[in-house]
């Protein structure tokens, strides 16, 4: 008697499915769909894939594209810093100090639901319409989540580990690198990937609203021009910056910082 | 520096708990030990024998320095380098068994030495491997060999051999007194098992249930090495007659 779960040729077929092959098609069906679509509207309000990409290309080689990408980008990053490095004090000193968690408790729900929008209006009437006040509105609007995170983070430190530490006469500074940090890695790894999606968006709105350059002022311009070409290039770009980021940075750094975990026995 | 060591490897260590409470889950205070006096001979296995939840890790722990809030003095130099084997063996599941031991291992505690001990305690492959990838036996050589890794003027032990099947954890006692034996360090385990404890000390401290005290300490003449299954059965039975109290539960 035998009994045969899959023929040789189904296991192949499958494998086939297994690799990048899923992502490509994917990718290509979305395409597909987006030129049949701009095809049936001939419309210069929904320009083919050629179109936005020939946009691109031109914008790239003799328009400011890769520069406002490029300030975009750093203010991703400074707010993306800022943000991580205040959240994370405070998020895991709360975690650690409960009369501090009761304190500013109040404070962190009524960050979490302040609307962005409010948060920027008020920087740019405050501080004026300046770099300054653009980053610290982005980063005020991220903090409350990394806070959130981390803070979880500080709760849930193995007290054994610990212990351990103590015991053994740890330095601070080797009980930091060695037993807190890598307990903590899973909660930074959540809130930088949750974070750089957040932040970017709201950076859009911050040029859209007071910044004479970047993604979100191009979008504003062309906006009132009607060039949704232009728009969907923009913005397609930009898309491409942050999958490079998450495929070629995230990705590996997660691996190589997870590599202990989930080993067969 | 040299010289503290020196210290703590020969005097004796006075461990004297007045009292130590701890507060129960529903709020009253639960006296865990009262009047607990011992002095811990140097260079010897001194074992704490007695019932489950009768406060022995707690005691432990404040030997460790772990714990400060009890009121009486636990008499450690300072600068007494500790290795401490916990009940799980608490290594860091993101390093290497072998960056594991380096953590905590002695200053001029060279790569040659960390391989000696690896073969005596048998993880000699285990060394790249992570903790995760360890069963509980084997990951308990770790926690061993960690210990002994400081070069401890005091080696404190809490059941470290519980919940292993029979058999390992028997290897495993016999591991710990051939790398013990090999430098002899002062060294305070704690154990409810009865045949564990007679097999491994040199002095056998009897405590009460809670609030622990000591009641007994007996002296084990005969050599770690010549405890035979016979021996241990006629020192237990002689043990059980003296102590029913102590002895006949486990």
């Amino acid at each position: 008697m035998s009994i045969t779960f899959a023929r040789p040729e189904a296991a192949q077929n499958l494998r086939l499915f297994r690799g990048p092959v899923v992502s490509i098609l994917s990718v290509a069906g979305f395409l597909l769909v987006w030129f049949i679509a701009a095809e049936i509207a001939q419309s210069r309000l929904l320009p083919g894939p050629g179109a936005v990409l020939h946009y691109i290309y031109e914008e790239s080689v003799h328009g400011d594209l890769l520069t406002e990408l490029g300030i975009t980008f750093w203010r991703v990053v400074a707010s993306f810093v800022v943000s991580m490095a205040i959240g994370s004090v405070i998020g895991l000193a709360m975690g650690q100090m409960p009369a501090l968690n009761r304190a500013l408790d109040p404070w962190l729900i009524v960050l979490l639901n302040l609307p962005a929008l409010v948060i920027i209006i008020l920087a740019y009437v405050w501080f004026g319409l300046n770099e300054a006040a653009a980053i610290g509105a982005v980063a005020l609007n991220k903090i409350p989540n990394v806070i959130v995170t981390l803070r979880e983070g500080a709760r849930a430190l193995d007290p054994g580990l610990e212990e351990m530490a103590r015991a053994y006469r740890l330095t601070p500074i080797s009980k930091l690198r060695n037993v807190t940090l890598p307990q903590l890695q899973p909660y930074f790894a959540a809130a930088s990937r949750s974070g750089i999606s957040l932040i970017w968006k709201i950076v859009l709105v911050v040029e859209l609203l007071g910044r004479p350059n970047g993604v979100g002022f191009e979008l504003h311009l062309n906006f009132q021009l009607f060039n949704v070409t232009a728009i969907l290039g923009y913005t397609l770009a930009f898309v491409a910056v942050m999958l490079a980021i998450e495929y070629l940075v995230v990705q590996p750094i997660e691996r190589y910082s997870t590599r202990w975990r989930n080993k067969p026995v | 520096m040299n010289d503290i060591q020196r210290a703590g490897v020969t005097s004796r260590f006075e461990v004297r708990i007045e009292e130590k409470t701890y507060v129960g889950a529903d709020g009253t205070l639960v006296p865990a030990i009262r009047d607990f006096v011992l002095d811990v001979e140097p260079e010897s296995m001194t074992v704490l024998m007695g019932p489950s939840g009768c406060g022995k890790t707690t005691l432990l722990r404040i030997v460790a320095g772990l714990d400060e809030r009890y009121a009486g003095e636990v008499g450690i130099p300072a600068g007494t380098r500790i290795g401490l084997m916990f009940q799980e063996p608490r290594l860091l599941p993101w390093r290497t068994v072998r960056q594991n031991i380096e953590l905590v291992a002695a200053p001029g505690f060279a790569p040659q030495d960390l391989e000696r001990l690896a073969h005596a305690v048998g993880i000699a492959d285990m060394l790249p491997r992570y903790p995760q990838e360890l069963s509980l036996g084997l990951a308990r050589r770790v926690a061993l060999a960690r210990a002994f890794a400081t070069t401890p003027d005091l080696l404190l032990l809490d059941e470290p051999f519980v919940s292993l099947d029979e058999r390992t954890a028997d290897r495993l006692r016999k591991l710990l007194l051939e790398v013990w034996s090999a430098r002899p360090t002062t060294a305070l385990l704690v154990t409810h098992n009865a045949r564990e404890a007679i097999m491994l000390a040199d002095q056998l401290v009897l405590l009460a249930p809670r609030p622990t005290h000591v009641v007994a300490i007996e002296t084990i003449a005969v050599p770690q090495g010549d405890r035979s299954a016979e021996v241990v059965d006629g020192i237990y039975a002689d043990l059980l007659r003296r102590y029913p109290a102590n002895f006949a539960l486990s």
